[in-house]
């Protein structure tokens, strides 16, 4: 049917479940159908091609790109880190998008309606395109955390959405970054919807002293890692 | 080697990043994928998301990926992308402007991948659409003859029965009786 190599499956002990009660808004929005098994063909080893017209450089900095009167302000902060399949190796032009709330915890979106405010220079929007060696960087300032409904005295830890494109459409992922040391991670049913620490930790940026630029700003890792081929060919 | 990176929740707030039009932020991609230029059939897809107790969803994020209208994945080399992204509306609501897929060569019916994001679901989602005017190449389709015919409608899209513009009705139901095939890509 195709020469493209065929990918492995979702991993289901790194991937959160699909209902975890705890965090509500999955109770009548998980599938609770099994998956229908799919056969991957070109519809699912094919994806989108981006290109240098996709994004410009303004796009990598969230600090500059949305400036009306001055910098957004906030803890600046470099983000860096490579996309990579699971047989390690680099996923080159993934279109990388990242949204966040600003420095006090608030997003520009218009049902944010969290008591905090607004920075006129801060988009909180960005994308950047990963380079041969599936290398990304881009800055921003440090979100702040932000109360939500989901139970009493709720509040998401600090976050970094990333939405990602590899080089076959079901690699496709949204995910989110967190930072080291959060003490609400523990506390955060979305965080912990996914079973396995280890699985989790990957979700957790590493501070680096190597990507911290001196008197500017600090720097976090955050590698992704993307469905890579399957180890052992299926052909007879 | 590396282990998968997990999925999280795309939540309630990605539309300024995501589907910015007329947000003052530019989009890479939207929900408008062809026009009379592209070669093929123009059509119109409409659809809405609907929870497992027959709510809208009013932050949904669908993105589209199909070929050109002769059966083959675009390679960024043509001015159709065919990568489509819309955000559902206060209703429920969404719409792709396309062109008619070709059927892959030699491999069944002519669809339209799909992949789901909403806040409240970890995962994403993937599923297809086909056509109801098709129904001779959906009969031969090794994916769709594959599910359950009780479930099969779920995955094809109705043609309007109006002239102009061919529109095709697409639902997606998250949850519950009527729940989408998605399947394990």
């Amino acid at each position: 049917m195709t020469s493209k190599r065929i990918l492995n499956p979702r991993d289901w002990s790194s991937q959160p479940r699909q209902s975890h009660p705890d965090y509500k808004s999955t109770l009548l929005r998980s599938q609770q159908r099994s998956l229908v098994p799919l056969a991957q063909s070109l519809s699912e080893l094919t994806a989108p091609v981006f290109g240098h017209g996709d994004v410009t450089r303004e796009d990598a900095d969230l600090t500059r790109n949305a400036i009306r009167d001055g910098e957004a302000i906030g803890e600046r902060i470099i983000v860096a880190g490579r996309v990579l399949d699971e047989g390690g190796r680099a996923v080159p032009n993934a279109l990388i998008e990242v949204w966040q709330a600003n420095a006090a915890g608030r997003y520009v979106h218009s049902q944010d309606q969290h008591d905090a405010p607004l920075d006129p220079n801060f988009l909180g929007a960005g994308r950047v395109l990963t380079d041969s060696a599936g290398r990304y960087r881009f800055t921003t300032v440090r979100p702040g955390a932000y109360p939500w409904r989901n139970h009493p005295n709720a509040w998401r830890p600090a976050h970094i959405h990333f939405s990602v494109f590899g080089t076959a459409f079901i690699q496709r992922l949204v995910t989110q970054m967190y930072f080291p040391g959060d003490p609400l991670l523990p506390l955060d049913p979305i965080f912990n919807a996914t079973a396995d620490a280890d699985a989790r930790q990957r979700l957790v940026a590493e501070f680096s002293t190597d990507l911290t630029k001196p008197e500017w700003a600090l720097g976090f890792k955050f590698d992704i890692v993307l469905r890579g081929p399957q180890a052992t060919p299926l052909e007879p | 080697m590396p282990s998968q990176t997990p999925s999280q929740t795309v939540g309630p707030f990605f539309s300024h990043a995501l589907t910015p039009s007329g947000k003052g932020y530019a989009s890479v991609v939207d929900s408008q994928l062809a026009d009379e230029s592209t070669p093929g059939t123009l059509i119109r897809i409409e659809g809405q998301v609907l929870d497992g107790s027959g709510e809208a969803v009013s932050d949904a994020l669908i993105e589209v990926w199909q070929t050109r209208h002769d059966g083959t994945y675009p390679d960024g080399t043509d001015a159709f992308r065919g990568l489509g992204r819309a955000s559902t509306s206060a209703d429920g609501r969404f719409w792709f402007q396309t062109v008619k897929p070709g059927a892959l060569s030699g491999n069944g019916a002519p669809h339209i991948n799909v992949v789901v994001f909403a806040r409240g679901m970890l995962n994403h989602a993937f599923t297809r659409i086909y056509f109801s005017d098709e129904q001779d190449a959906n009969s031969e389709d090794a994916v769709l003859t594959s599910v359950d015919p009780a479930r099969r409608p779920s995955l094809i899209a109705s043609l309007r029965d109006r002239p102009g513009l061919p529109v095709y009705d697409f639902e997606i139901c998250l949850q519950g009786v009527r729940e989408t095939v998605f399947f394990d890509a």
